[in-house]
């Protein structure tokens, strides 16, 4: 079965800073990978270039059977992206936001309710102006999109921050029951025990590359960083 | 990337400097020695140089928006095309200006204002809006391919506007009388129309000569980005600190 | 496309209709526009009479930038200038969706601001068709090119002061068709108002092709 994501040698840039160096990476549907790293590695860049947001300029990237070099555009209604802002409209009502967003993508206004009941977000905090919502909230309304829309990748940058346990629990709930579903997860996460408890695999960035690990396993011991031999 | 060609190129360009500052010359002094016509006396002699300045503005107008049509549709993208548009954009405001300036004085003695409000002065200082315009868009755009973007848009928006401008300020000026600046009306042997051939042609020399100059002066600069950006690539794989050589191959992850 | 369109006019009048902007903050500039000519130009010689035309032009362009302006402004609140892209929406929808939400902005401010001139300037809008026919083509290609500029200056720290210097310039066959225009329906003048019409319709035909055809591209950088 061909791979969700594909990206080999894939350079990016931010400007005419280099975001993605070249990298390779290879996630199989169905599979719920973590991307570690520290800040500034490319986690973020990578997660956006394969929503098709920033523009892959060297080597290859196929995300979903669609060739990103040549049509960023078409690949972004079966992606979904959360990321550290939120993509909402602050005068706009929850509910309002949700809808909007799925019915862009084209997915079925029928999974509004649910998906907000599922965030805890339906009462009172549906007529809520999100401008008027805390961080924590926005992101369960991020999530809740997401959910709405049902796309076959989710990317997921930093899906714990500014969610208390409870929230960390739903959205590892999600996660789960997003790949249950079909669907393939790509996330980025400091949060080491709790991510790796979540992922099926984890990779390793660090200067705008992926960095080779030899096996899979949970936490990186402090200070030492494996070379990936170009 | 410079062009192999370049001997050849840099001696035709100077053939081209040359060529230009000869019809110059030769448009000043024949103009200069033009008689005087009874209505607008010897300002008529301006005839030499301003509707061939009018010419080139406009050529350059146009250039740029041909560049910028180029540049943004995809089978002919390059960045030189980016290059020319901004090169000529910015000979043309010159040209545009010099326009105004002499339509300017053309007008002062002989109707006594500073300014006429004839349909084709107005179209060109709204030309000149235009292009001050796309030049503040570049000076602010960012990096380099943003910015061609954006610049290469505005260009076609303004391009699409210089016809719309230029027929409904013709209408409007109609409705009055206009002090228009035109060829006088006694004409000693076509002798103005004459040197005002040879403005036009000495004028669209002036232009390709500087043309060629600013692309030159541009590509270098990008090429110093290009080397720029290079280094930076090198520096971000130089990151990840190299604690030992490993051993494994350099596969792509399974 | 089209349903795009009315997909993303909704929600730009959607939150016009929370937030008020355009009808606590747009409006009333407008109107103190006309009340500032008012004070510049004696109203006692006549003067205001015969330029309304084209002070209600003048301050419809001003309003229009604002609006424009706004229309993004609305995009770039936590990022999400970058959730309209991840939409999947068409780029050609996204346009034609703003400048049909600007439209009914700007279509709103006008009738007010025409009550405004005949009551403020006295002036005498007589041929209602060619009052009407001028006012819709002029704002449609008003919006249509200013949503252009607007898309093209989106982003930019200086965008404030560069929309206007970018637009004004583009837009001045709108303020010439449309005064002239109007001129000839209040009586003031003699011409053929409806050569003007179709130039103002020409113009908004050619800023909506444009529009449709750039916006894809101009959404596209990062």
């Amino acid at each position: 079965m061909a791979p969700a994501v594909e990206l080999r040698s894939a350079v990016a840039l931010l400007g005419r800073f280099p975001a993605l160096a070249g990298v390779d990476l290879r996630v199989e549907t169905g599979e719920a990978l973590l991307v570690q790293g520290p800040n500034g590695a490319g986690k973020t860049s990578v997660l956006r270039a394969c929503a098709g947001l920033l523009a892959v300029v060297g080597g290859e990237a196929c995300v979903l059977g669609h060739d990103l070099r040549r049509d960023r555009r078409a690949v972004r209604r079966r992606v979904g992206l959360v990321g550290h802002a939120g993509f909402l409209y602050d005068d706009l009502t929850v509910a309002d936001n949700v809808r909007f967003a799925v019915r862009a993508s084209g997915a079925d206004v029928a999974g509004v309710g649910p998906a907000l009941a599922r965030l805890d977000l339906d009462g009172r905090l549906e007529t809520v102006l999100v401008g008027r919502l805390s961080a924590g909230q926005r992101r369960r309304v991020s999530l809740a999109v997401l959910v709405a829309r049902r796309p076959a990748l989710w990317l997921l940058d930093e899906p714990h921050a500014s969610l208390d346990g409870e929230g960390r629990d739903v959205v590892d709930d999600l996660v789960r029951g997003a790949v249950a579903e079909g669907a393939t997860v790509v996330f980025a996460s400091h949060e080491s025990d709790r991510a790796v408890n979540l992922a099926s695999r984890t990779v390793r960035m660090a200067g705008g590359r992926v960095v080779p690990d030899a096996a899979v396993e949970p936490v990186a011991t402090a200070g030492r960083e494996a070379v990936g031999v170009a | 990337m410079s062009s192999p060609t370049a001997p050849a190129a840099a001696g035709a360009t100077g053939l081209l400097g040359a060529a230009a500052v000869l019809a110059l010359g030769a448009t000043v002094v024949l103009g200069l020695g033009l008689p005087p016509t009874e209505e607008q006396g010897t300002y008529a002699r301006l005839i030499a140089i301003h509707p061939p300045l009018a010419w080139a503005a406009y050529l350059a107008f146009g250039v740029t928006g041909v560049a910028s049509a180029l540049w943004l549709w995809r089978r002919t993208r390059a960045p030189r095309f980016d290059r020319l548009a901004a090169a000529s954009a910015e000979i043309g405001v010159v040209f545009c200006a010099l326009t105004l300036v002499t339509g300017s004085i053309w007008g002062r003695p002989t109707w006594g204002v500073w300014w006429t409000w004839d349909a084709r002065l107005t179209s060109t200082a709204l030309l000149l809006a235009l292009f001050l315009g796309y030049l503040a868009l570049r000076r602010v755009g960012g990096p380099i391919d943003v910015r061609a973007r954006r610049s290469a848009v505005a260009a076609l928006i303004a391009v699409a506007d210089v016809p719309l401008v230029h027929y409904s300020v013709e209408w409007w000026r109609t409705l009055h009388q206009d002090r228009s600046l035109r060829l006088p009306e006694s004409d000693l042997d076509g002798a103005y129309t004459a040197v005002m051939l040879l403005g036009f042609v000495a004028m669209t020399l002036c232009y390709g000569w500087l043309l060629v100059q600013r692309c030159r002066a541009e590509r270098l600069e990008e090429e110093g980005e290009l080397a720029g950006l290079n280094a930076a690539l090198a520096a971000r794989r130089a990151e990840v600190p190299a604690a030992e050589p490993a051993p494994a191959p350099a596969a792509s992850l399974p | 496309m089209w349903r795009d369109a009315l997909l993303v006019a909704g929600k730009d009048l959607r939150i016009e209709a929370r937030s008020r902007v355009a009808s606590n903050q747009v409006a009333p500039f407008a109107v103190l526009v006309l009340v500032l000519f008012g004070l510049a130009l004696d109203p006692d010689r006549g003067v205001l009479e015969r330029a309304s035309a084209g002070l209600f032009w003048v301050a419809v362009l001003f309003a229009s930038v604002l609006a424009v302006q706004r229309s993004f402004t609305i995009e770039t609140g936590d990022g999400a200038r970058d959730g309209l892209r991840l939409s999947g929406l068409d780029p050609g929808g996204i346009f034609l969706g703003k400048t049909a939400a600007v439209v009914v902005q700007l279509l709103a401010l006008e009738v007010l601001l025409a009550v405004g001139i005949v009551l403020l300037y006295g002036a005498d809008l007589g041929r209602a068709a060619m009052v009407a026919a001028s006012a819709a083509a002029a704002t449609v290609g008003l919006a249509a090119a200013g949503t252009v500029y607007a898309g093209v200056a989106a982003g930019l720290r200086v965008r404030e002061t560069l929309l206007p210097l970018l637009m004004l310039p583009v837009a001045a066959p709108v303020l010439l068709g449309a005064t002239r225009a109007w001129e000839v329906a209040m009586g003031v003048s003699v011409d053929d108002g409806w050569r003007w019409v179709q130039l103002l319709a020409v113009f908004a035909a050619v800023y909506l092709a444009l529009g449709v055809a750039a916006f894809g591209t101009l959404l596209e950088e990062s």
